[in-house]
């Protein structure tokens, strides 16, 4: 596989969110707003590249029977440098997002790419794949994310489209996540087929 | 009077699932027959009680004191981990019979973001050890009872005539959204 296929396979083709259905958890906690998604889904590229080239830099040194909780203790050290970094440098961000940046760690898709990619290949495509599927992660949440701030409050990254009055708050709230998310992937599915 | 509030409010006002989205990914993967779900929710109870009991004591006596606050992620994830494989190892030898009806579980709820969730949540509504551990059992049953309604409507599901685009999974999530509609009925309850 050349490399180009092997960056953009993670948008549409294999997008972890729509196709995979990894990830759910920060995917539908977080997107309320567009600009949420992207904060997320930036944050968890920043991870997947690190820990990407962190385990395909010492993938010969680590003893099978050991690997998952070596990964995860990579994984982890990455997520606790984008914690203290982003309550650093963008404190509103970090109150948003709240709970679910250390959640990073359990998002299945870090650890499935460490697993399955970064686990078999060079350190050049597995950053190259870190990099398309935070990419096609980040590009899920923040779709959604607009989605939703659209339907929810007229607006999409804070630019006002139609007044907030007509909005219908329930797809800013928790139900609207879920069923905005369905009708995503029943469109992508459709558009995958032809 | 307190843990009472602390427990509806953790089942039905601020459910785990369909308000926090905390375990999604079981919550959509092993929500395809009721007996499944109710095995998932007896291994999530057990690891969620003892992982919150134990990441506490961690927190209060080895984090605080050194003040190496900054570890907490690592320190948790990896004491679920081990505590996971640790319960594992102790039922099949203790139990196998509930091993057997847990067993297939047990690997999955390392990468359940709701455990670790309950853990960190506990640290930060500040609970001492027992509310913790009422808090963790409430969420407990909370992730089960939404688990368990909603393995029920995916039964019934699978004989509707569903339009072929929104076949699978697209239904199951706007199902799903629809349950979470009504579980807002119950906000401002507490």
């Amino acid at each position: 596989m050349n490399q180009l296929q092997n960056f953009t396979k993670g948008f549409i083709k294999e997008n972890p969110v729509f196709v995979l259905l990894l990830g759910m958890c920060p995917t539908l906690g977080v997107t309320s707003s567009a600009i949420n998604g992207l904060g997320m889904g930036l944050a968890t590229t920043f991870v997947l590249v690190m820990a990407n080239l962190v385990v395909s830099l010492i993938k010969n040194v680590i003893p099978s029977k050991v690997r998952i909780p070596s990964f995860i203790v990579i994984i982890a050290a990455f997520v606790t440098v984008v914690e203290l970094t982003m309550q650093a440098y963008l404190p509103s961000l970090f109150e948003s997002l709240g709970l679910f940046i250390p959640l990073i760690v359990v998002n299945c898709v870090v650890l499935g790419r460490a697993e399955a990619f970064a686990s078999k290949n060079t350190i050049v495509s597995s950053i190259i794949d870190g990099l398309g599927m935070g990419l096609g992660f980040s590009f899920a949440l923040t779709l959604l994310g607009a989605a939703r701030e659209f339907l929810g409050s007229g607006k999409i990254f804070d630019t006002i489209i139609f007044p907030e009055d007509y909005g219908m708050l329930l797809f800013v709230l928790a139900p609207g996540a879920f069923i905005v998310l369905g009708y995503l992937i029943a469109l992508i599915n459709r558009l995958n087929k032809a | 009077m307190e843990y009472i509030i602390i427990i509806i409010a953790a089942i039905f006002v601020n459910n785990i699932v369909l308000n926090q989205f905390l375990g999604v990914c079981p919550f959509l993967g092993v929500s395809k027959k009721i007996s499944t779900a109710v095995g998932m929710t007896g291994a999530v109870t057990f690891v969620m009680v003892i992982a919150t009991m134990v990441t506490y004591l961690i927190q209060t006596y080895i984090l605080n004191p050194f003040g190496l606050q900054f570890l907490q992620t690592i320190f948790f994830i990896l004491v679920i981990a081990s505590l996971v494989q640790l319960v594992e190892i102790i039922l099949k030898k203790v139990s196998p019979s509930l091993y057997q009806a847990l067993g297939v579980f047990l690997p999955l709820i390392t990468t359940n973001c709701a455990i670790l969730g309950v853990a960190i949540l506990t640290y930060q509504k500040e609970f001492n050890l027992m509310q913790g551990v009422v808090f963790a059992i409430a969420n407990a049953i909370g992730f089960g009872l939404a688990l368990v309604l909603f393995a029920g409507l995916r039964e019934h599901l699978d004989l509707m005539n569903v339009p072929k685009g929104l076949k699978g999974t697209p239904i199951a999530l706007i199902v799903a959204g629809i349950l979470a509609m009504a579980f807002m009925g119950f906000s401002g309850l507490v």
